[in-house]
Parts: C-alpha cells; sequence; structure tokens
C-alpha cells in the first residue's frame, strides 16, 4: 500500500520540480528557438503520457490490492484495446517527430548568405581562422603544421589572405548567419555553446560543419562537450557576438597569414642580425 | 522433437560428487550461474564505490586530494565499463540464463555443459584482466567507456599505455566467454525443450533471454573487430582509425584512418547492448508481474513480437548516439525515425504490464514491488529517450548531465531493479529459504526512492547545457551556483543508496542460514522451475524422469478451477477452458 502513496507522490514531486525548478535553459543568443520550442513541447508530451501511466499504475495497484475473496480476472488478450493504444503511441510519435525533422533538415542546410569562420580544436585550446577578402580558406595539410600555423600551405594563394587568430576568443557579427567550419589536429573535440543550443563533433581527417545566426550581443563560453584527455574540462574559449562596429574594429586587429609569415621572416632576420 | 540431450535414469543423481567437481570445476548450470553471479557482483561492487569517488569530485570539488583529473576518468570509465558489460550483461544472460533456462524450458542442463563452464572461467579471466589494469604504470584506462579513438591511445589520456591494452584484451576475453555461453543459451532454448514445451508456451523470461543472447551473438563481433583493430593501432602502428594528426606537438606517425569507423563499429555493439542488458529484464519483470498479481501476462503474444521486433530493430538505430559526431548529417533523418519507431513496441511492453496489473489480485511482495519501480523507472527513462533519439532535439542535450540521467535511469538503474526483484524471487528456489523482509523492505525503499532523487533532478542540469565527463566546473559562468548545490545533494543521495546495497549483500548471505524455510512453490507459481522434486533442484534438476508441459506458464486465476494457479505440468482437464 505505500508503494502507491510513494508513486503518487513522486508524480507530485516530479511535475512541481519540472515547474519551480532554476535549472532551466540558459538565455539564447542563435536563431535556434525552434530547438527551444520542440524541447519543451517534447517536455510537456512525455510529461502527461509519465503522469498518466504512473497514476493509472498507482489506482490499478490501489483497486485490485490483493484481499479476501479478490480473484484476478483471466483475460489473455483484448485485441482491441490494444489496437487502440498501439494507434495513439504511433499518433503521438509523429507528432514530435514529423517537426523534429523538419527542424532538423533546417540544421544541416546552411543558407548561402552564411560567412564562413573555421574553429580548429587541439588538447586544450581553440584557435580560429577567417578566410578573408576572397571568401576562401587556403588549404591545410597536418604535415605542414611545423611549416606554417594551422598547416596553412605556403603553395596555395588562397591562403595568403586567411585571417589567423591564434587566440581562444571569437568574434562573431551579431544577426549574420555563420557556417561554422570545424577541424581537429589530435582527437575528438565538440565545439559547443550552450547559448546558441547547436552542437557539432570536431574530428581529425574531417572537416565537420554546423550553423548559427548570433541573436543578440554579448560574450558566451565555448565548451568542448566531447572527451578528449585529462584537460577536457579545461578546454575553454569564448565567443563574442558584437555589433557591427565593434566587430571592425576587431576585425581591423586581427592579422593574416602573409602578415604573420613576413612578421616571422623579419624576427627571424632580426634574429640573425642581432646574433651575427 | 528431441526433448532431451539426456535420458532418462533410475538412478537418483550421477552427478559429480567431489567439492571440487561440484562446486569449483563446475559444469552444472546452476553452479555456473551462481559463480557468474557473484563474480558480477564483486566487480560491480567495485564500480559502485568507483562512482562513490566519482560523485564525491562532482559534489565536493577539491575537497578530496587522491582524485585528480586522471583518476576522476578512469573512475567514470571503468564504472561505465564495468556496469555494462562486466555486472549487467553478465548477470542477466550469464547468472539468470545459466540458472533460469534449463529450469524453465524443461532440461537437465545446458546442452553444452564443458562449454559452459569453460565461459565462466574465460569471463573470470576477464574479470581479472580488467581489474588488473588499475595496478599496471599509467593505471587503468581514462578514455570513457565509449573508447573511442584517437585520444584512447595518446598521451594525454590516461592509461593510454597499458590500461587501453588490458582494456581491449579482457573485453576481447569477454567477448570469447559470452560466445561459448551464448550459443549455449540459444541452442538449449532451440533444443533441449521438453515434450510439450512450445515456443509460444515459453515465459517471458525465457524469450528475453534468448533473443537479448542472439543479439549479442550478433552485436559482439562488431566490438571484436573493433578492439582488434585498435590494438592493431595501438602495438602495431596500423592506421584503422587514426589519420595524420599531431599529438602533443609532436606529428604522429599515423595517416588515413577513419575516427569515426570505431564509432559506427563501438555503436553497432554499443545500441544492441542497451537492448541486451533491457530484454531479459523486460522478460523477468513480465513474469514477477504476472506471478505475484495472480493473473496471466496481458498479450503474451504481442510481448513476444514485441521483444522480437525491438531485438531486430535496435541494430538499425546506432547512430542515434552519434548524431553530432560529425557523420554525413543526412543520416539523422533516417536514425531519428528508426529510433522513434522501437519507442511503439517499448510502449507497448510498458501498457502491457499496467494492463496485466489492472484486474488482478496485487501481492506486494517484495519481488512486486521491484517490479513495480522498474515499470515507473523505466517510464521515465523511456520517455527521455524520446528527446534524445529526436535528431534536433538531441543536439543541445547530446554530452550532457541529461544523457547522463537518461541512460541511468533506463538501463542502470531500471535492469538493477529487475535484478534485485529477481534475487528476491528466485532466491527460495536457490537456496530453500526466503531473503529476510524486513533488510528487503530497506533496501527497496532506499534504492528506488533514492535512486529516482539522484537522477530526475540530474535531467535539469542538462537543460542547462552541464557538459558531462567534466572533472571541474571551476569557472564556468553559464552554470548557476545552485547547480553545484545540487551536485552535492545528488553526491549524498548517491553514498545512501550505495550504502543500501551493503545491507542487500549482507541480507543475500545472512538469509542463506536464518531465511524463513521455503517449500518448493512459496509463491505459488505456474513456470517449471517451480516444478522440480527437490528444492534447491539437484544436478539433473528433474529425477528419474523428465516433466510433460500441457500448457503455457500463465494459467493464473483459470475459470473453474479453484486454486488460483495451474503449473504447466498438470494436464489440460476435459471441459477447462484452455487453447494453449
Amino acid at each position: 500500500m505505500i508503494i502507491i502513496v510513494i508513486i503518487v507522490l513522486l508524480v507530485i514531486f516530479s511535475v512541481v520540480f519540472s515547474f519551480v525548478s532554476p535549472w532551466t535553459y540558459v538565455p539564447i543568443a542563435a536563431d535556434w528557438s525552434e530547438i527551444d520550442l520542440l524541447l519543451t513541447a517534447t517536455l510537456w508530451i512525455t510529461g502527461a503520457v509519465f503522469v498518466a501511466v504512473s497514476l493509472f499504475m498507482a489506482y490499478a495497484l490501489y483497486k485490485y490490492r490483493q484481499s479476501a475473496g479478490n480473484r484476478a480476472d483471466f483475460e489473455p488478450e483484448n485485441k482491441r484495446l490494444e489496437l487502440i493504444l498501439a494507434v495513439a503511441t504511433s499518433v503521438g510519435v509523429i507528432a514530435m517527430l514529423a517537426p523534429g525533422l523538419v527542424v532538423w533538415n533546417k540544421y544541416i542546410t546552411v543558407p548561402d548568405d552564411a560567412k564562413i569562420v573555421e574553429a580548429v580544436g587541439q588538447q586544450w585550446s581553440w584557435a580560429f581562422r577567417l578566410p578573408g577578402e576572397d571568401g576562401e580558406f587556403g588549404l591545410v595539410s597536418t604535415h605542414d603544421i611545423y611549416e606554417t600555423p594551422f598547416g596553412v600551405s605556403a603553395s596555395d594563394p588562397a591562403g595568403s589572405d586567411d585571417i589567423i587568430i591564434d587566440d581562444n576568443e571569437l568574434h562573431l557579427l551579431l544577426g549574420q548567419p555563420v557556417k561554422m567550419v570545424l577541424r581537429s589536429i589530435d582527437v575528438l573535440h565538440n565545439f559547443y555553446v550552450p547559448q546558441f543550443r547547436a552542437k557539432m563533433d570536431l574530428v581529425p581527417g574531417i572537416v565537420t560543419y554546423f550553423w548559427i545566426t548570433p541573436t543578440r550581443t554579448g560574450t558566451f563560453e565555448i565548451i568542448c562537450a566531447e572527451l578528449c584527455g585529462v584537460g577536457h574540462s579545461q578546454m575553454r574559449g569564448y565567443v563574442v557576438v558584437d555589433e557591427k562596429k565593434e566587430y571592425n574594429e576587431w576585425l581591423a586587429e586581427q592579422e593574416t597569414y602573409a602578415k604573420l609569415v613576413a612578421n616571422e621572416r623579419n624576427d627571424n632576420v632580426e634574429y640573425a642580425q642581432n646574433s651575427e | 522433437m528431441v526433448s532431451t540431450n539426456i535420458e532418462d535414469s533410475e538412478l537418483d543423481s550421477h552427478g559429480p560428487q567431489t567439492f571440487l567437481t561440484k562446486y569449483v570445476w563446475s559444469q552444472d548450470h546452476k553452479v555456473i550461474a551462481i559463480q557468474y553471479m557473484g563474480t558480477a557482483t564483486a566487480i560491480g561492487l567495485v564500480a559502485l564505490v568507483l562512482s562513490w569517488f566519482m560523485r564525491l569530485q562532482i559534489g565536493f570539488p577539491d575537497t578530496f586530494d587522491f582524485i585528480d583529473s586522471e583518476s576522476y576518468y578512469q573512475y567514470v570509465t571503468m564504472h561505465g565499463m564495468i556496469m555494462v558489460i562486466y555486472l549487467l550483461t553478465a548477470f542477466f544472460l550469464g547468472g539468470f540464463g545459466n540458472y533460469l533456462i534449463p529450469l524453465m524450458v524443461g532440461a537437465r542442463d545446458m546442452v553444452f555443459p564443458y562449454l559452459n563452464m569453460l565461459s565462466y572461467w574465460f569471463y573470470l579471466l576477464s574479470v581479472i584482466i580488467l581489474a588488473s589494469s588499475f595496478f599496471v604504470p599509467g593505471g587503468a584506462t581514462g578514455a570513457g567507456w565509449t573508447l573511442y579513438p584517437p585520444q584512447s591511445i595518446l598521451e594525454g589520456t590516461p592509461g593510454s599505455d597499458w590500461g587501453i591494452i588490458l582494456m581491449l584484451v579482457s573485453l576481447i576475453v569477454f567477448i570469447i566467454a559470452f560466445t561459448m555461453g551464448g550459443l549455449n543459451y540459444v541452442i538449449t532454448v532451440l533444443q533441449a525443450r521438453t515434450e510439450g514445451m512450445t515456443m509460444m508456451r515459453l515465459p517471458l523470461t525465457i524469450w528475453g533471454i534468448f533473443v537479448a543472447t542472439i543479439m549479442g551473438l550478433l552485436a559482439f563481433p562488431a566490438l571484436f573487430v573493433g578492439g582488434v583493430m585498435m590494438m592493431f593501432d595501438k602495438v602495431l602502428g596500423t592506421s584503422f582509425f587514426i589519420p595524420a594528426i599531431v599529438s602533443m606537438g609532436e606529428s604522429l606517425e599515423y595517416g588515413g584512418g577513419s575516427p569515426l569507423l570505431f564509432q559506427h563499429l563501438f555503436w553497432f555493439f554499443g545500441h544492441p547492448e542497451v537492448y541486451i542488458v533491457a530484454l531479459p529484464g523486460f522478460g523477468i519483470v513480465s513474469d514477477l508481474i504476472s506471478v505475484h498479481a495472480r493473473k496471466n501476462i496481458f498479450g503474451y503474444r504481442q510481448m513476444v513480437w514485441a521483444i522480437v521486433i525491438i531485438g531486430a530493430l535496435s541494430f538499425i538505430v546506432w547512430a542515434h548516439h552519434m548524431y553530432v559526431s560529425g557523420m554525413d548529417p543526412a543520416f539523422g533523418f533516417f536514425f531519428a525515425i528508426t529510433t522513434l519507431i522501437i519507442a511503439l513496441p517499448t510502449a507497448i511492453k510498458v501498457y502491457n504490464w499496467v494492463l496485466t496489473l489492472w484486474r488482478g489480485n496485487i501481492h506486494f511482495t517484495l519481488p512486486m514491488l521491484f517490479a513495480i519501480a522498474f515499470v515507473f523507472t523505466f517510464v521515465v527513462g523511456g520517455l527521455t529517450g524520446l528527446f534524445l533519439g529526436n535528431v534536433v532535439v538531441d543536439v543541445p542535450l547530446s554530452d550532457t548531465y541529461f544523457v547522463v540521467a537518461h541512460f541511468h535511469m533506463v538501463m542502470g538503474v531500471a535492469p538493477v531493479l529487475v535484478v534485485f526483484g529477481a534475487i528476491y524471487h528466485w532466491y527460495p528456489k536457490a537456496t530453500g529459504r526466503m531473503m529476510n523482509q524486513t533488510m528487503g523492505h530497506i533496501h527497496f525503499w532506499v534504492t528506488f526512492i533514492g535512486t529516482y532523487l539522484i537522477f530526475f533532478p540530474m535531467h535539469f542540469l542538462g537543460f542547462v547545457g552541464i557538459p558531462r565527463r567534466y572533472f571541474t566546473f571551476d569557472g564556468l559562468d553559464f552554470i548557476p551556483e545552485s547547480a553545484l548545490t545540487l551536485n552535492a545533494a545528488i553526491s549524498i543521495a548517491a553514498f545512501v543508496v550505495g550504502a543500501a546495497q551493503m545491507v542487500f549483500l549482507f541480507n543475500l548471505f545472512w538469509s542463506i542460514r536464518n531465511g524463513k524455510k521455503a517449500d518448493g512453490n512459496p509463491w505459488r507459481a505456474t513456470s517449471m522451475e517451480w516444478q522440480t522434486p527437490q528444492t534447491p533442484p539437484v544436478h539433473g534438476n528433474w529425477g528419474a524422469s523428465l516433466p510433460v508441459v500441457h500448457r503455457w506458464a500463465y494459467d493464473y486465476s483459470l475459470p473453474g478451477v479453484e486454486e488460483d494457479f495451474v503449473p504447466q505440468t498438470i494436464p489440460v482437464a476435459e471441459g477447462e477452458m484452455d487453447e494453449r
């Protein structure tokens, strides 16, 4: 008998907890409110099913508890009831799945006007690259990683105007769709900004992507969401979403690959001269 | 149908008589079952303690010096691997499978008793290899139980020298053990059923174990080859899973491999594995509910088909673990659809359990309490699967505490509740005594309520976006202070629940001598294991001649019969309503 009370109490606890819990989605900062909407809808649908099934079970336990003279029915099957339940469940599942697939289609279809930004992960830090004026990244190769930062290939002219951000802070322009192109030079990582909702693994050997449109300014944490070794929980970065003016100021401070190479050459010359 | 592999004999028992052949190098399925259960429990206790260490760090960071980032990831990894493979898989199939299959189908033993014995000793060997990895230089692997390369074999991950090699060797040995046992279970069910025991008269327990074993035989090879290939990558320098990479500022000799290939192999095993653990649980819980509600299981044929369909479907849903892995995102459509289709047979099972209670005569025994707790927990765990299966909803939740909460509910707590219920249920058959009720109730209430309090709030940490497998949340501004308080509370609940398991263990041993004496069929159940001539059953199970089965396993409260149960061995009386 206590079990019935406990089940009812646990149901009440769960429902109340869901409403008063201070632990909920962090305020969204990207154009993925559909995901939040679907999540909330799923919570309502599954919550209703949970309450219905649990309370029905509790009621059955109460009504048909053992007592003198009580004898169970003998009812091996009830085709009609089974069919109704199967159909009702299918309808519920389709109702959640269909909009989910529509939004997934949007998630994987990058709009034409999206700018590309590359994030490169390694144990345990982030770095970024913008394609520069030509809108194209220069080729990269893991084997070139000692020669040039990021392994940008010196022989590809498209690479010379690439903007290299060897820092854990990336700036994005408010309202501008971005296709985040993801690379890793060592192990699996995952680019995750809780406020953006979106995430994707970085896989060495291939290039992965997702896209977002930042919808409010601010500084947001980038965290790694795929176990990548002992420093996993320390692999942090920041995304700063700026208005046009601040964004351009930041952009002007960044250096191109060609400039970096030139600086390095100068440094080397200076070093050579000094040591002579 | 050939119904037995051992001829009827007038001799009482021709089993082995020395201590060594009877209890150590035993070929008796019942002894092997208990060996399996004992070993699984022992290594499971290690995993329990590891979870305490994890919770110490999560709940009270920077308080305990012996936990650093390296050891934390080792705890995480070994806890997961032990619980999933070495405890749950071994307990359900090696333990209950061994004990119950021959008894429930009316056989004298497994069809290959010697192979069965070998299966156990290989299992023990795999556990020893696994446990030894704690003591090698560098310690056990800390790659997460998924062992994703490249990090699992590279510097930067704890145990990337010896730990990972021993882990892979242990898994390979385990799979060999499982294959020997598994072939045995399947063939025993197919070939050694006694006269009259048709497939559609088998108790659902056997159906669950049978289908889960077939799935294991098909799924484990994927892990086997994945393990061997990773071993080659690690030891021989091949590049199955490793592309050209730079690790710790050093360019490695690898090139051309695919990390995603391992993930596909792993989850082609890993997803069916979830159901390998769940299906025996489904089967057992169906029987517990039926026996203790004194009512036939509702929709038996549907339940059988649901088990078979879930088993088949579970082989085409694996990539739902990989929605954000970087595989071609178009796969997301296919795997979201298959994953949500599997919700249908699963939901039908839940409905049928609840409908079995409806119009029953419910006895609130310990096995029944655990069965009810299972249904309740499984409903929560199953429903949260609808979030994660629905590809785009998975995106924000993937790799957060929501996932941790979901899989612990659905394949951690729920199956473990079944294991407990089943032990309370079959203990009198195995020992001739009942387990102590008071200790049983303490164990039940703390476990049921405690696990719910641990894992229900955890879903909400996932909504915040708090990532799993984090040694520290220090300096993460998006995490509210209150979440850390909640973590501390969850940790305390986890310690209490863990402590309650000690009560259970004590009861297990205490009741062997001090438990109330039980007769051969204390629950007044219909299925064959309760109809043995002796309790505990002796070598050969059935005495001089094998029993004959006349009906299905669910003739409870049959109209026109005074008793509320009719054992499977009783012939169908004239005019009795029974079409099975």
